[in-house]
């Protein structure tokens, strides 16, 4: 009787830590929303058609819901990048290229490796070989910034944007020579097809939701439990919040610095592979025009909690999704839904207007997500 | 700035505009080399140069702001914009069309920096987050409008991008004329007076940007007001203490800081291509970032530093010329993909700090609580 009071009691506290924190985020969501309509109102527009689209586009059907988690799919992965960097108190702005370096490899793993060796392998070996790579490869592009960042300090944003341009001039300048696709009929920037044995197999027939989606959603479980029930997370989240502190506790600053953004890294080349094995079958330029932005917004949308990035993944993956149909219905471009989403990261970021606006008093300490030039 | 710093950007310099004058001397003599990579160096350097002050205003004054690539990407597209409307709606000249495309550009780019200053001074955002919800708003507004007023139900253009008014013109100065005399008809000495003279011959936006590095200094530095705007950046408490407001010159500084971005974002689309495409600042305000931090937060070292930037995009242009002279040894000079990621590492090696460290105002990224 006892235990069963205490459970429910804290069963209770668990929704109530549950509402507080995601009612910033919902308001914030619902005065985009509004302020969304407002700007469709006036470039003379339907508001109501426009949001009606958007949600018979990503959830009205079998198909537009499996399509809506493909989406969900790369932002899932690259938004727990941008958070668990949150977390390390670093600013990941390079999941972009970090994910094109992830996808690369894959590609590469995936179509040329059979070539190398000169005979097919087996799938339970190609295709998380192909993975893997490119996952790793994602993790030391990042890596090499946390390197940076911790013996020199020099700043990550910085040095992750220029990774970023680095990387997609890079992959250009591949995909344009020796990774091409060498097919007669190809005039893209693309890579051949990858081998069979490195294809994720689908879930169900005639859709497109692949086993990368399930992935995604145990590699969110993954990070929870690793941020927060191991030793490696609580130094992690202890680097965030105060690096002297860290210190003082004896744990390795420059270390955690390192794994944090090759973790990081590795998530984002993760969306990046898992783009390639279940899905494109390939990788081709400009598949991802702006994940990595995305991700930036999701993370914080999300508060950088997994459960919370899972969930921001699918509303903007059901933004993306619809933003077909909505243009289909009131021929407003398509580039609505990123400003719809600029406002969602604008509401977020500044909470303090949506609390303004609502009149909710803050509680708490203000988190600190990032640290000034000083390094 | 110490002289160690000049030294090594002097002798960056040097190795960018030696490599092309050894590819190009098959072609040209050296002269005309330098001349016309100094010329290109200065053009290209000058997003960077106004984008490097809106830095060093914004920060000498405590708000880290890493919004300048969004708002270049604003003013570039209002600049453009506004142009486009006055001279096609409101029927006005050409000239005058593109004058107030340049004011429209400053102007939105001191808007999208006020909306910075709210969002880093009076709601306190962590500032670093408050730039980057810029840069996407930017992306995300300029896309969405670029789209709709051209191509969306009811645009007065009806589907058609239609022509800009131009650009704005190179303004000529007079050294040729001055210095023909003595060349006394020869004509290899008319021909190098004439090389230097291309140096001169700039754009109204890039002899700005170089007369703008020396008023900020001399406004940071000689003046009462860029005494405050220090005193805020490095020890708001005691600036407060002897009355000086932190919030309005903060507030101040970060929209001046805004209009040097967004006479930057003029220089995309007013002065130089009289066109806009999506995303087209491409990371200039960045690279402006790691010119104002390599120049220790000072306007004439992060003017050189942006001269650096400038001299390494300048000699992937010049590339393009001698592409077919260069000789096989250096081969790898013809990827244009090469030369081109010079700007990015050159960036990163910078901020390693390995030619010496900076030091930025004390108080900069700290919101200020009264």
């Amino acid at each position: 009787m006892q235990s069963e009071k205490r459970s429910h009691s804290s069963a209770r506290q668990i929704l109530q830590t549950v509402l507080d924190a995601s009612l910033v985020p919902f308001l914030a969501i619902l005065t985009a929303v509004v302020v969304g309509g407002i700007i469709i109102r006036f470039v003379g527009g339907d508001p109501f058609l426009a949001y009606k689209g958007l949600i018979q586009g990503s959830l009205g059907s079998k198909k537009a819901l499996s399509e809506t988690a493909v989406w969900a799919t790369p932002y899932i992965f690259a938004g727990l990048a941008v958070a668990l960097a949150f977390k390390g108190g670093l600013f990941n702005i390079g999941a972009e290229g970090q994910l094109a370096v992830g996808a690369v490899f894959s590609a590469l793993i995936g179509y040329a490796l059979p070539e190398w060796l000169g005979f097919d392998l087996p799938t339970v070996i190609h295709l998380p070989l192909a993975i893997f790579v490119g996952m790793l490869m994602g993790g030391i592009w990042a890596g090499i910034v946390g390197a940076l960042k911790a013996y020199t300090g020099g700043h990550e944003v910085i040095n992750t944007i220029m990774m970023n341009y680095i990387a997609l001039n890079t992959t250009s300048f591949l995909l344009n020579g020796v990774m091409k696709d060498r097919s007669p009929t190809n005039v893209i920037a693309r890579t051949p097809l990858i081998a069979e044995s490195a294809r994720m197999p689908s879930i169900f027939e005639g859709l497109r939701i692949h086993w990368g989606f399930v992935l995604a959603l145990l590699v969110a479980f993954f990070i929870w439990w690793l941020l927060n029930k191991t030793t490696l997370g609580f130094e992690i989240r202890t680097v965030g919040l105060n690096p002297d502190a860290a210190k003082y506790a004896g744990i390795k600053v420059k270390r955690t610095i390192i794994i944090t953004m090759l973790l990081s890294g590795m998530l984002a080349g993760l969306a990046g592979s898992i783009e390639v094995t279940g899905l494109n079958y390939r990788h081709e330029l400009g598949f991802s025009v702006g994940y990595g932005y995305d991700a930036i917004a999701i993370a914080l949308l999300g508060k950088s909690h997994p459960l919370g990035i899972v969930l921001a993944s699918f509303l903007f993956a059901a933004m993306r999704n619809g933003a077909t149909r909505m243009q289909f219905l009131t021929q407003m471009p398509v580039d609505l839904i990123s400003m719809i989403q600029a406002l969602i990261l604008l509401f977020v970021a500044a909470d303090a207007i949506v609390r303004y606006i609502y009149r909710i008093k803050s509680k708490g300490e203000r988190v600190v997500l990032t640290r000034g030039w000083g390094g | 700035m110490d002289w160690k710093r000049f030294i090594f950007i002097a002798l960056i310099i040097a190795v960018l505009f030696g490599t092309v004058v050894m590819v190009g001397q098959a072609k040209q003599p050296p002269l005309l080399i330098i001349t016309s990579m100094l010329a290109t160096t200065i053009a290209v350097a000058t997003p960077l140069t106004l984008g490097a002050l809106s830095g060093v205003f914004c920060e000498r004054a405590g708000v880290v702001n890493i919004g300048i690539e969004g708002m270049m990407l604003t003013a570039a597209f209002f600049g453009w914009l506004g142009a486009i409307y006055m001279f096609h709606i409101f029927e006005l000249g050409a000239g005058v069309s593109i004058f107030l495309g340049v004011i429209f550009a400053i102007l939105s780019g001191g808007l999208m920096a006020l909306l910075h200053a709210a969002l880093s001074i009076t709601f306190k955002v962590d500032q670093i987050i408050g730039g980057t919800v810029i840069n996407i708003l930017a992306v995300g507004l300029t896309g969405f409008l670029n789209r709709q007023l051209f191509f969306g139900k009811g645009s007065v253009f009806g589907g058609n991008v239609p022509s800009s008014p131009g650009v704005l013109p190179t303004i000529h100065i007079p050294i040729t004329e001055i210095f023909a005399p003595i060349c006394d008809a020869s004509e290899v000495c008319l021909q190098n007076v004439q090389a230097i003279n291309r140096v001169f011959d700039q754009k109204p936006i890039a002899i700005g940007a170089i007369l703008l590095v020396f008023f900020a200094h001399y406004i940071l530095f000689n003046t009462r007001w860029g005494l405050r705007t220090r005193a805020v950046g490095e020890h708001p408490k005691a600036a407060d203490t002897v009355g000086i407001n932190v919030f309005k010159m903060r507030y101040a500084n970060v929209i001046i800081g805004g209009m040097f971005a967004g006479l930057a974002g003029a220089y995309f689309t007013i002065e130089s291509v009289p066109s806009f495409e999506p995303m087209l600042t491409n990371g200039r305000g960045f690279i402006s970032l790691a010119a104002m931090i390599f120049g220790n937060w000072t306007p004439i070292g992060a003017w050189a530093a942006a001269l650096v930037f400038g001299a390494s995009q300048a000699l992937l242009i010049n590339m393009q010329i001698y592409r077919d002279v260069i000789p096989p040894q250096w081969s790898f000079l013809q990827e244009s993909y090469i030369v081109g990621l010079t700007p990015y590492i050159l960036t990163m090696f910078i901020l390693t700090g390995i030619i010496g460290r900076t030091t930025p105002p004390a108080a900069d990224g700290v919101p200020y609580e009264k």
